[in-house]
Protein backbone atom coordinates (compact mmCIF):
# COMPACT_ATOMS: atom_id res chain seq x y z
CA UNK A 1 0.00 0.00 0.00
CA UNK A 2 2.93 2.26 0.49
CA UNK A 3 3.80 1.69 -3.47
CA UNK A 4 1.20 4.61 -4.30
CA UNK A 5 2.59 6.10 -7.19
CA UNK A 6 2.10 9.79 -7.52
CA UNK A 7 0.08 11.60 -9.74
CA UNK A 8 1.19 14.35 -11.79
CA UNK A 9 -2.04 15.84 -12.69
CA UNK A 10 -3.91 17.59 -10.34
CA UNK A 11 -7.02 15.26 -10.01
CA UNK A 12 -6.79 13.65 -7.09
CA UNK A 13 -10.15 11.41 -7.24
CA UNK A 14 -11.18 10.50 -11.10
CA UNK A 15 -14.67 8.67 -11.66
CA UNK A 16 -15.28 6.72 -14.80
CA UNK A 17 -18.18 5.17 -15.19
CA UNK A 18 -19.68 4.05 -11.55
CA UNK A 19 -22.49 2.43 -11.36
CA UNK A 20 -24.04 1.11 -8.31
CA UNK A 21 -26.87 -1.21 -7.19
CA UNK A 22 -29.53 -2.19 -4.44
CA UNK A 23 -30.13 -5.64 -5.21
CA UNK A 24 -32.16 -4.94 -9.06
CA UNK A 25 -32.61 -1.75 -8.36
CA UNK A 26 -29.73 0.76 -10.90
CA UNK A 27 -29.04 3.40 -8.22
CA UNK A 28 -26.55 4.63 -10.09
CA UNK A 29 -25.86 5.22 -13.90
CA UNK A 30 -22.42 5.92 -14.96
CA UNK A 31 -21.02 8.56 -13.95
CA UNK A 32 -17.98 9.91 -14.70
CA UNK A 33 -16.37 12.98 -12.41
CA UNK A 34 -12.73 14.55 -12.14
CA UNK A 35 -11.96 16.09 -8.77
CA UNK A 36 -9.31 18.94 -8.49
CA UNK A 37 -6.84 18.54 -5.88
CA UNK A 38 -8.18 21.41 -2.82
CA UNK A 39 -11.50 22.24 -4.39
CA UNK A 40 -15.00 22.01 -2.85
CA UNK A 41 -17.79 19.99 -5.43
CA UNK A 42 -21.73 20.10 -4.42
CA UNK A 43 -23.83 17.41 -5.71
CA UNK A 44 -27.09 18.88 -6.01
CA UNK A 45 -30.28 16.53 -7.12
CA UNK A 46 -34.21 15.52 -5.99
CA UNK A 47 -34.07 13.41 -3.09
CA UNK A 48 -33.54 10.01 -4.15
CA UNK A 49 -31.33 10.59 -7.09
CA UNK A 50 -28.57 8.57 -5.63
CA UNK A 51 -26.19 11.19 -4.67
CA UNK A 52 -25.87 9.40 -1.29
CA UNK A 53 -24.99 6.17 -2.95
CA UNK A 54 -22.50 7.73 -5.36
CA UNK A 55 -20.41 9.39 -2.64
CA UNK A 56 -20.85 5.72 -0.36
CA UNK A 57 -19.27 4.24 -3.28
CA UNK A 58 -16.20 6.21 -3.11
CA UNK A 59 -15.41 5.40 0.30
CA UNK A 60 -16.73 1.67 -0.30
CA UNK A 61 -19.56 1.71 2.54
CA UNK A 62 -21.68 1.03 -0.21
CA UNK A 63 -20.78 -2.46 0.03
CA UNK A 64 -21.67 -2.56 3.58
CA UNK A 65 -25.63 -2.68 2.71
CA UNK A 66 -26.54 -6.29 2.45
CA UNK A 67 -27.20 -6.77 -1.38
CA UNK A 68 -26.06 -3.81 -2.52
CA UNK A 69 -22.76 -3.89 -5.84
CA UNK A 70 -21.25 -1.73 -7.58
CA UNK A 71 -19.07 -1.28 -10.53
CA UNK A 72 -16.77 1.13 -12.63
CA UNK A 73 -13.68 2.85 -11.53
CA UNK A 74 -12.82 5.32 -9.08
CA UNK A 75 -8.93 6.02 -9.48
CA UNK A 76 -7.11 7.71 -6.33
CA UNK A 77 -3.53 8.85 -6.76
CA UNK A 78 -3.12 6.07 -9.11
CA UNK A 79 -5.27 3.13 -8.08
CA UNK A 80 -8.33 1.52 -8.89
CA UNK A 81 -10.21 1.45 -5.15
CA UNK A 82 -13.04 -0.51 -6.75
CA UNK A 83 -10.73 -3.60 -7.18
CA UNK A 84 -11.90 -6.00 -4.98
CA UNK A 85 -8.29 -6.65 -4.42
CA UNK A 86 -7.79 -3.42 -2.39
CA UNK A 87 -8.76 -3.85 1.42
CA UNK A 88 -11.54 -1.92 1.61
CA UNK A 89 -10.37 -0.87 5.28
CA UNK A 90 -6.97 0.80 3.89
CA UNK A 91 -8.86 3.00 1.27
CA UNK A 92 -11.46 4.53 4.19
CA UNK A 93 -8.55 5.90 5.94
CA UNK A 94 -7.82 7.78 2.71
CA UNK A 95 -11.10 8.76 2.09
CA UNK A 96 -13.03 10.11 5.32
CA UNK A 97 -16.85 11.09 5.43
CA UNK A 98 -19.28 12.71 7.58
CA UNK A 99 -22.67 11.78 7.97
CA UNK A 100 -26.06 13.16 8.09
CA UNK A 101 -26.74 12.95 11.44
CA UNK A 102 -24.29 13.70 14.17
CA UNK A 103 -22.86 10.71 15.32
CA UNK A 104 -20.14 10.70 18.00
CA UNK A 105 -19.46 7.23 19.17
CA UNK A 106 -21.58 6.19 22.90
CA UNK A 107 -19.31 6.55 25.92
CA UNK A 108 -16.54 7.98 24.70
CA UNK A 109 -14.79 11.30 25.56
CA UNK A 110 -14.37 14.03 23.23
CA UNK A 111 -10.70 13.28 23.44
CA UNK A 112 -11.31 9.76 22.38
CA UNK A 113 -14.12 10.14 19.78
CA UNK A 114 -11.27 12.40 18.34
CA UNK A 115 -8.47 9.76 18.44
CA UNK A 116 -10.30 6.53 18.38
CA UNK A 117 -9.53 5.94 14.92
CA UNK A 118 -5.82 6.28 15.27
CA UNK A 119 -5.56 4.47 18.86
CA UNK A 120 -7.77 1.61 17.14
CA UNK A 121 -4.98 1.53 14.52
CA UNK A 122 -2.24 0.99 17.12
CA UNK A 123 -1.06 4.16 17.77
CA UNK A 124 0.04 4.47 21.61
CA UNK A 125 2.05 7.66 21.74
CA UNK A 126 -0.01 9.72 24.45
CA UNK A 127 1.79 13.29 23.52
CA UNK A 128 1.30 12.39 19.58
CA UNK A 129 -2.42 11.81 20.08
CA UNK A 130 -2.93 14.61 22.18
CA UNK A 131 -1.26 16.80 19.94
CA UNK A 132 -3.45 15.42 17.03
CA UNK A 133 -6.79 15.61 19.14
CA UNK A 134 -5.63 19.72 19.63
CA UNK A 135 -4.82 19.97 15.65
CA UNK A 136 -7.84 18.18 15.05
CA UNK A 137 -10.26 19.93 17.06
CA UNK A 138 -8.41 23.55 15.77
CA UNK A 139 -9.38 22.75 12.51
CA UNK A 140 -12.47 21.72 13.62
CA UNK A 141 -13.09 25.14 15.03
CA UNK A 142 -13.92 23.07 18.18
CA UNK A 143 -10.94 23.66 20.46
CA UNK A 144 -11.65 26.88 22.02
CA UNK A 145 -15.37 25.13 23.08
CA UNK A 146 -14.20 22.13 24.33
CA UNK A 147 -10.55 22.24 25.44
CA UNK A 148 -11.53 22.56 28.75
CA UNK A 149 -13.70 19.51 28.91
CA UNK A 150 -12.21 17.54 26.53
CA UNK A 151 -12.75 14.22 29.28
CA UNK A 152 -16.42 14.32 29.02
CA UNK A 153 -18.24 12.34 26.63
CA UNK A 154 -18.93 13.98 23.04
CA UNK A 155 -22.95 13.07 23.04
CA UNK A 156 -23.49 15.70 25.69
CA UNK A 157 -22.23 18.20 22.68
CA UNK A 158 -24.61 21.19 21.12
CA UNK A 159 -25.88 19.14 17.69
CA UNK A 160 -23.23 21.77 15.83
CA UNK A 161 -20.89 21.03 18.11
CA UNK A 162 -21.05 17.13 17.50
CA UNK A 163 -20.62 17.40 13.38
CA UNK A 164 -17.99 19.60 14.26
CA UNK A 165 -16.51 16.61 16.53
CA UNK A 166 -17.60 14.33 13.86
CA UNK A 167 -15.29 16.25 11.22
CA UNK A 168 -12.22 16.22 13.73
CA UNK A 169 -12.68 12.40 14.32
CA UNK A 170 -12.75 11.79 10.17
CA UNK A 171 -9.44 14.25 9.92
CA UNK A 172 -7.66 12.50 12.63
CA UNK A 173 -6.50 9.64 10.21
CA UNK A 174 -5.89 12.49 7.92
CA UNK A 175 -7.59 11.27 5.08
CA UNK A 176 -6.96 13.70 1.55
CA UNK A 177 -10.79 13.34 0.56
CA UNK A 178 -13.02 13.79 2.73
CA UNK A 179 -17.28 13.47 1.85
CA UNK A 180 -19.99 14.81 3.46
CA UNK A 181 -23.25 13.79 3.32
CA UNK A 182 -25.59 16.12 3.86
CA UNK A 183 -23.92 17.16 7.07
CA UNK A 184 -25.96 20.42 8.38
CA UNK A 185 -29.45 19.43 7.42
CA UNK A 186 -29.88 18.34 10.63
CA UNK A 187 -28.57 21.20 12.28
CA UNK A 188 -29.96 25.20 12.46
CA UNK A 189 -28.86 27.84 10.15
CA UNK A 190 -26.21 28.92 12.70
CA UNK A 191 -24.84 25.81 13.30
CA UNK A 192 -24.68 25.49 9.29
CA UNK A 193 -22.88 28.54 8.89
CA UNK A 194 -19.82 27.69 11.14
CA UNK A 195 -19.51 24.18 9.35
CA UNK A 196 -19.71 26.16 6.06
CA UNK A 197 -17.16 28.40 7.36
CA UNK A 198 -15.01 25.15 8.26
CA UNK A 199 -15.61 23.85 5.11
CA UNK A 200 -13.81 26.74 3.30
CA UNK A 201 -11.18 26.55 5.86
CA UNK A 202 -10.88 22.63 5.14
CA UNK A 203 -10.17 23.08 1.29
CA UNK A 204 -6.75 24.58 1.96
CA UNK A 205 -5.73 21.16 2.66
CA UNK A 206 -8.61 18.66 1.40
CA UNK A 207 -10.30 17.79 -1.28
CA UNK A 208 -14.42 17.80 -0.17
CA UNK A 209 -17.12 16.46 -1.69
CA UNK A 210 -20.45 17.39 -0.22
CA UNK A 211 -23.87 16.16 -1.02
CA UNK A 212 -26.61 18.47 -0.27
CA UNK A 213 -29.91 19.74 -0.66
CA UNK A 214 -29.25 23.13 -0.21
CA UNK A 215 -28.80 25.20 -2.88
CA UNK A 216 -27.56 28.39 -1.55
CA UNK A 217 -25.41 26.72 0.24
CA UNK A 218 -23.94 24.59 -2.83
CA UNK A 219 -23.77 28.02 -4.77
CA UNK A 220 -21.99 29.60 -1.34
CA UNK A 221 -19.24 27.04 -1.02
CA UNK A 222 -18.72 24.96 -3.80
CA UNK A 223 -16.11 25.46 -6.85
CA UNK A 224 -17.89 22.67 -8.79
CA UNK A 225 -21.46 21.85 -8.57
CA UNK A 226 -22.57 18.02 -9.94
CA UNK A 227 -26.58 18.10 -10.69
CA UNK A 228 -27.77 14.47 -10.32
CA UNK A 229 -31.35 13.00 -11.80
CA UNK A 230 -32.33 9.20 -10.96
CA UNK A 231 -29.30 7.94 -10.74
CA UNK A 232 -27.68 9.91 -13.61
CA UNK A 233 -25.50 12.56 -14.10
CA UNK A 234 -27.22 15.85 -15.70
CA UNK A 235 -24.72 18.26 -15.61
CA UNK A 236 -21.03 19.09 -14.02
CA UNK A 237 -19.30 21.93 -13.84
CA UNK A 238 -17.84 25.38 -12.22
CA UNK A 239 -20.89 26.46 -9.52
CA UNK A 240 -20.88 29.70 -10.92
CA UNK A 241 -21.86 28.46 -14.24
CA UNK A 242 -24.13 25.89 -12.90
CA UNK A 243 -26.28 28.40 -11.16
CA UNK A 244 -26.02 31.73 -13.56
CA UNK A 245 -25.73 29.66 -16.48
CA UNK A 246 -27.33 25.96 -16.73
CA UNK A 247 -26.67 24.31 -20.14
CA UNK A 248 -29.36 21.94 -19.60
CA UNK A 249 -33.03 22.85 -19.04
CA UNK A 250 -33.62 20.23 -16.26
CA UNK A 251 -30.96 21.82 -14.20
CA UNK A 252 -32.54 25.01 -14.94
CA UNK A 253 -35.87 23.95 -13.78
CA UNK A 254 -34.91 22.52 -10.63
CA UNK A 255 -32.24 25.07 -9.35
CA UNK A 256 -34.79 27.86 -10.23
CA UNK A 257 -37.50 25.80 -7.94
CA UNK A 258 -39.64 24.45 -10.78
CA UNK A 259 -38.86 20.98 -10.28
CA UNK A 260 -37.85 18.61 -7.87
CA UNK B 1 -62.48 0.72 36.45
CA UNK B 2 -62.08 -2.30 34.37
CA UNK B 3 -58.45 -1.49 33.67
CA UNK B 4 -57.68 -0.60 37.00
CA UNK B 5 -59.25 -3.30 38.51
CA UNK B 6 -56.88 -5.66 36.60
CA UNK B 7 -53.77 -3.65 37.51
CA UNK B 8 -54.84 -4.19 41.08
CA UNK B 9 -54.81 -7.76 40.78
CA UNK B 10 -51.98 -7.79 38.93
CA UNK B 11 -50.01 -5.95 41.35
CA UNK B 12 -51.85 -7.55 44.34
CA UNK B 13 -49.91 -11.25 44.05
CA UNK B 14 -46.78 -9.76 44.13
CA UNK B 15 -47.38 -7.37 47.16
CA UNK B 16 -49.61 -10.38 49.12
CA UNK B 17 -46.52 -12.78 48.74
CA UNK B 18 -43.92 -10.29 49.66
CA UNK B 19 -46.08 -9.36 52.54
CA UNK B 20 -46.42 -13.23 53.77
CA UNK B 21 -42.68 -14.08 53.15
CA UNK B 22 -41.46 -10.63 54.69
CA UNK B 23 -43.85 -11.49 57.64
CA UNK B 24 -43.08 -15.27 58.13
CA UNK B 25 -39.52 -14.87 57.20
CA UNK B 26 -37.87 -11.95 58.80
CA UNK B 27 -39.49 -13.15 62.03
CA UNK B 28 -37.92 -16.57 61.89
CA UNK B 29 -34.71 -15.05 60.77
CA UNK B 30 -31.46 -14.60 62.38
CA UNK B 31 -27.89 -14.14 62.72
CA UNK B 32 -27.66 -18.11 63.17
CA UNK B 33 -29.04 -18.32 59.88
CA UNK B 34 -26.45 -16.99 57.75
CA UNK B 35 -23.63 -18.68 59.92
CA UNK B 36 -25.05 -21.90 61.07
CA UNK B 37 -25.26 -25.22 59.12
CA UNK B 38 -28.44 -27.63 59.92
CA UNK B 39 -29.28 -28.52 62.95
CA UNK B 40 -30.13 -32.19 64.03
CA UNK B 41 -33.53 -33.12 63.69
CA UNK B 42 -35.69 -32.03 67.29
CA UNK B 43 -32.80 -29.87 68.08
CA UNK B 44 -34.11 -26.02 67.46
CA UNK B 45 -31.77 -23.54 66.23
CA UNK B 46 -29.38 -24.22 62.71
CA UNK B 47 -29.01 -22.52 59.85
CA UNK B 48 -28.65 -22.39 55.95
CA UNK B 49 -25.32 -20.90 55.70
CA UNK B 50 -24.40 -24.43 52.82
CA UNK B 51 -27.33 -23.38 50.96
CA UNK B 52 -26.87 -19.75 50.54
CA UNK B 53 -22.74 -20.08 49.80
CA UNK B 54 -24.35 -23.30 47.64
CA UNK B 55 -26.31 -21.09 45.69
CA UNK B 56 -23.89 -18.24 44.97
CA UNK B 57 -21.35 -20.95 44.31
CA UNK B 58 -23.46 -23.05 41.43
CA UNK B 59 -24.80 -19.13 39.78
CA UNK B 60 -21.86 -18.02 40.00
CA UNK B 61 -19.99 -20.92 38.15
CA UNK B 62 -23.41 -21.30 35.93
CA UNK B 63 -22.39 -17.95 35.06
CA UNK B 64 -19.00 -17.93 33.92
CA UNK B 65 -19.92 -21.03 31.42
CA UNK B 66 -23.02 -19.42 29.99
CA UNK B 67 -21.93 -15.49 29.72
CA UNK B 68 -19.05 -15.30 27.38
CA UNK B 69 -21.36 -17.89 25.27
CA UNK B 70 -24.15 -15.91 25.47
CA UNK B 71 -22.63 -12.52 24.94
CA UNK B 72 -20.55 -13.82 21.70
CA UNK B 73 -23.28 -15.35 20.53
CA UNK B 74 -25.51 -11.90 20.76
CA UNK B 75 -23.14 -10.24 18.95
CA UNK B 76 -22.97 -12.44 16.30
CA UNK B 77 -26.64 -12.39 15.69
CA UNK B 78 -26.29 -8.58 15.99
CA UNK B 79 -23.78 -7.57 14.00
CA UNK B 80 -23.06 -10.38 11.85
CA UNK B 81 -26.18 -12.76 11.58
CA UNK B 82 -27.77 -12.24 8.38
CA UNK B 83 -27.87 -15.84 6.52
CA UNK B 84 -29.66 -19.13 6.92
CA UNK B 85 -27.48 -19.94 9.94
CA UNK B 86 -28.37 -16.98 11.95
CA UNK B 87 -32.15 -17.42 11.91
CA UNK B 88 -31.25 -20.88 12.75
CA UNK B 89 -29.62 -20.04 16.16
CA UNK B 90 -32.33 -17.51 16.67
CA UNK B 91 -35.00 -20.21 16.22
CA UNK B 92 -33.36 -22.25 18.20
CA UNK B 93 -33.04 -19.69 21.28
CA UNK B 94 -36.54 -19.02 21.32
CA UNK B 95 -37.05 -22.92 21.88
CA UNK B 96 -34.49 -23.16 24.52
CA UNK B 97 -36.45 -20.17 26.49
CA UNK B 98 -39.41 -22.16 26.25
CA UNK B 99 -38.23 -25.33 27.31
CA UNK B 100 -39.16 -26.58 30.91
CA UNK B 101 -36.58 -26.01 33.86
CA UNK B 102 -37.33 -30.28 34.93
CA UNK B 103 -36.57 -30.92 31.23
CA UNK B 104 -33.48 -28.98 31.18
CA UNK B 105 -32.32 -30.88 34.73
CA UNK B 106 -33.15 -34.25 33.17
CA UNK B 107 -30.95 -33.56 30.76
CA UNK B 108 -27.77 -32.23 32.42
CA UNK B 109 -28.48 -35.44 34.95
CA UNK B 110 -28.05 -37.88 31.97
CA UNK B 111 -25.14 -35.78 30.06
CA UNK B 112 -23.26 -35.04 33.79
CA UNK B 113 -24.24 -37.15 36.66
CA UNK B 114 -24.84 -40.54 35.01
CA UNK B 115 -21.09 -40.03 33.26
CA UNK B 116 -19.84 -38.89 36.87
CA UNK B 117 -22.02 -41.44 38.55
CA UNK B 118 -22.55 -38.62 41.53
CA UNK B 119 -24.91 -35.66 41.91
CA UNK B 120 -22.21 -32.31 41.45
CA UNK B 121 -22.49 -29.36 41.90
CA UNK B 122 -21.07 -28.81 38.28
CA UNK B 123 -24.33 -30.44 36.81
CA UNK B 124 -26.48 -28.15 39.01
CA UNK B 125 -24.43 -25.44 37.58
CA UNK B 126 -24.79 -26.80 33.84
CA UNK B 127 -28.29 -27.11 34.27
CA UNK B 128 -28.63 -23.59 34.78
CA UNK B 129 -26.35 -22.41 32.57
CA UNK B 130 -28.38 -24.28 30.11
CA UNK B 131 -31.49 -21.86 31.36
CA UNK B 132 -29.33 -18.68 31.12
CA UNK B 133 -27.72 -18.96 28.08
CA UNK B 134 -31.17 -18.22 25.95
CA UNK B 135 -31.82 -15.18 28.05
CA UNK B 136 -28.37 -13.51 27.97
CA UNK B 137 -27.99 -14.55 24.42
CA UNK B 138 -31.29 -12.56 23.49
CA UNK B 139 -31.14 -9.39 25.48
CA UNK B 140 -27.28 -8.93 24.25
CA UNK B 141 -28.66 -9.23 21.15
CA UNK B 142 -31.51 -6.58 21.49
CA UNK B 143 -29.44 -4.10 23.31
CA UNK B 144 -26.71 -4.01 19.88
CA UNK B 145 -29.52 -3.90 17.89
CA UNK B 146 -30.91 -0.59 19.42
CA UNK B 147 -27.34 0.53 18.37
CA UNK B 148 -28.00 2.94 15.35
CA UNK B 149 -26.41 1.81 12.24
CA UNK B 150 -24.86 4.89 11.44
CA UNK B 151 -22.64 4.75 14.40
CA UNK B 152 -21.12 1.36 12.80
CA UNK B 153 -20.41 3.27 9.33
CA UNK B 154 -18.68 5.91 11.15
CA UNK B 155 -16.26 3.80 12.50
CA UNK B 156 -15.97 1.96 8.96
CA UNK B 157 -15.77 4.82 7.48
CA UNK B 158 -12.52 5.77 9.83
CA UNK B 159 -10.86 2.69 8.29
CA UNK B 160 -11.20 0.39 11.15
CA UNK B 161 -11.93 -3.08 10.38
CA UNK B 162 -15.00 -4.63 11.25
CA UNK B 163 -14.40 -6.27 13.91
CA UNK B 164 -12.44 -3.15 16.14
CA UNK B 165 -15.62 -1.24 15.26
CA UNK B 166 -18.00 -4.37 16.70
CA UNK B 167 -15.55 -5.02 20.02
CA UNK B 168 -14.21 -1.53 20.64
CA UNK B 169 -17.16 1.27 19.44
CA UNK B 170 -20.17 -1.25 19.82
CA UNK B 171 -19.84 -3.55 22.69
CA UNK B 172 -17.67 -1.47 24.62
CA UNK B 173 -20.08 1.72 24.30
CA UNK B 174 -22.92 -0.70 25.61
CA UNK B 175 -21.30 -2.50 28.28
CA UNK B 176 -23.83 -1.54 30.36
CA UNK B 177 -26.90 -2.45 29.06
CA UNK B 178 -24.96 -6.03 28.02
CA UNK B 179 -24.63 -6.43 32.11
CA UNK B 180 -28.21 -5.18 32.61
CA UNK B 181 -29.37 -8.17 30.68
CA UNK B 182 -26.80 -10.86 32.20
CA UNK B 183 -27.68 -9.41 35.80
CA UNK B 184 -31.23 -10.30 34.77
CA UNK B 185 -30.35 -13.67 33.29
CA UNK B 186 -28.74 -14.88 36.85
CA UNK B 187 -31.28 -13.74 39.13
CA UNK B 188 -33.57 -16.19 37.34
CA UNK B 189 -30.79 -18.68 37.76
CA UNK B 190 -30.61 -18.25 40.91
CA UNK B 191 -34.68 -18.86 41.83
CA UNK B 192 -34.63 -22.40 39.75
CA UNK B 193 -35.35 -25.11 42.48
CA UNK B 194 -36.52 -27.86 39.74
CA UNK B 195 -33.06 -28.25 37.72
CA UNK B 196 -31.37 -28.88 41.07
CA UNK B 197 -33.49 -31.58 42.48
CA UNK B 198 -31.46 -34.47 40.70
CA UNK B 199 -28.49 -32.37 39.76
CA UNK B 200 -26.93 -30.56 42.37
CA UNK B 201 -29.15 -33.06 44.87
CA UNK B 202 -28.14 -30.78 48.40
CA UNK B 203 -26.45 -32.00 51.32
CA UNK B 204 -25.80 -30.98 54.49
CA UNK B 205 -22.51 -29.29 54.69
CA UNK B 206 -21.25 -26.63 53.04
CA UNK B 207 -18.97 -27.73 50.15
CA UNK B 208 -16.57 -26.53 47.53
CA UNK B 209 -16.07 -28.96 45.89
CA UNK B 210 -17.62 -28.88 41.70
CA UNK B 211 -17.82 -32.98 42.00
CA UNK B 212 -19.66 -33.66 45.09
CA UNK B 213 -23.40 -32.81 45.79
CA UNK B 214 -24.40 -29.15 46.83
CA UNK B 215 -26.52 -27.32 48.96
CA UNK B 216 -29.05 -24.45 46.98
CA UNK B 217 -31.50 -22.33 48.45
CA UNK B 218 -34.43 -23.32 46.63
CA UNK B 219 -34.10 -27.15 47.39
CA UNK B 220 -33.58 -26.52 50.97
CA UNK B 221 -36.39 -24.61 50.96
CA UNK B 222 -38.36 -26.89 49.32
CA UNK B 223 -36.95 -29.97 51.94
CA UNK B 224 -38.14 -28.35 54.70
CA UNK B 225 -41.43 -26.75 53.70
CA UNK B 226 -42.76 -30.45 53.19
CA UNK B 227 -40.99 -31.83 56.27
CA UNK B 228 -43.33 -32.15 59.38
CA UNK B 229 -41.14 -30.09 61.49
CA UNK B 230 -42.22 -26.98 62.71
CA UNK B 231 -38.82 -25.47 63.38
CA UNK B 232 -37.77 -26.65 59.26
CA UNK B 233 -40.89 -24.89 58.29
CA UNK B 234 -39.98 -21.67 59.48
CA UNK B 235 -36.29 -21.59 58.30
CA UNK B 236 -38.14 -22.39 54.87
CA UNK B 237 -39.81 -19.38 55.28
CA UNK B 238 -36.60 -17.78 56.33
CA UNK B 239 -34.92 -19.50 53.28
CA UNK B 240 -37.96 -18.30 51.02
CA UNK B 241 -37.38 -14.35 52.28
CA UNK B 242 -33.09 -14.31 51.83
CA UNK B 243 -33.90 -15.85 48.06
CA UNK B 244 -36.22 -13.35 47.74
CA UNK B 245 -33.75 -10.77 48.81
CA UNK B 246 -31.17 -11.82 46.35
CA UNK B 247 -33.10 -12.27 43.40
CA UNK B 248 -34.88 -8.74 44.02
CA UNK B 249 -31.13 -7.78 45.03
CA UNK B 250 -29.73 -8.23 41.72
CA UNK B 251 -33.08 -7.25 39.60
CA UNK B 252 -32.80 -3.66 41.67
CA UNK B 253 -29.32 -3.22 41.33
CA UNK B 254 -29.95 -4.11 36.77
CA UNK B 255 -32.35 -1.75 37.00
CA UNK B 256 -30.54 1.09 38.70
CA UNK B 257 -27.97 0.95 36.22
CA UNK B 258 -30.41 1.28 33.31
CA UNK B 259 -31.98 4.14 34.83
CA UNK B 260 -28.55 5.25 36.01
CA UNK B 261 -27.63 5.41 32.26
CA UNK B 262 -31.24 6.59 31.15
CA UNK B 263 -30.32 9.40 33.99
CA UNK B 264 -26.61 10.22 32.70
CA UNK B 265 -28.34 10.27 29.02
CA UNK B 266 -30.83 12.51 29.95
CA UNK B 267 -28.55 15.25 31.96
CA UNK B 268 -26.18 14.76 28.41
CA UNK B 269 -30.02 15.91 26.35
CA UNK B 270 -30.23 18.50 28.78
CA UNK B 271 -26.68 20.10 28.86
CA UNK B 272 -26.74 19.54 24.69
CA UNK B 273 -30.12 21.69 24.74
CA UNK B 274 -28.06 24.61 26.87
CA UNK B 275 -24.92 24.41 24.80
CA UNK B 276 -27.43 25.25 21.45
CA UNK B 277 -29.04 27.64 23.19
CA UNK B 278 -25.82 29.31 24.29
CA UNK B 279 -24.50 28.82 20.84
CA UNK B 280 -27.24 30.77 19.10
CA UNK B 281 -27.36 33.48 20.97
Amino acid sequence: MNSVPQDSESHVLKVKDLHAWFGDFHAVKGISVNYPKNSVTAIIGPSGCGKSTYIRCLNRIHEEVPDATSKGEVNLLGMNILDPKIDAVEIRRKIGMVFQKPNPFPAMSIFDNVTVGLKLQGVKNKTKLKEVAESCLRKAALWDEVKDKLNQPGTGLSGGQQQRLCIARALAVDPPVLLMDEPTSALDPIASAKIEELMAQLREEYTLIVVTHNMQQAARIADYTSFYILGELIEHGLSSDIFTNPKHQKTEDYITGRFG
Amino acid sequence: MLLALSAVIVLAPLFLVFQYVFVMGATSLSWDFFTQLPAPVGETGGGMKHAILGTLYMVALSAVISVPIGVFCGIYLAEYGKGKLASLLRFSIDLLTGVPSIVIGIFAYILVVVPLKSFSALAGAFALSIIILPIVTRSSEEILKLVPQHIREAGLALGLPRWKVTYFIIVKGNLSGLVTGIMLAISRAAGETAPLLFTAFGSNFVNLQPTAPMASLPVQIYTYAISPFEDWQRQAWAGAFVLICLVLGLNLAARLMINGRKLKRKLEKRKAFKAQREESL
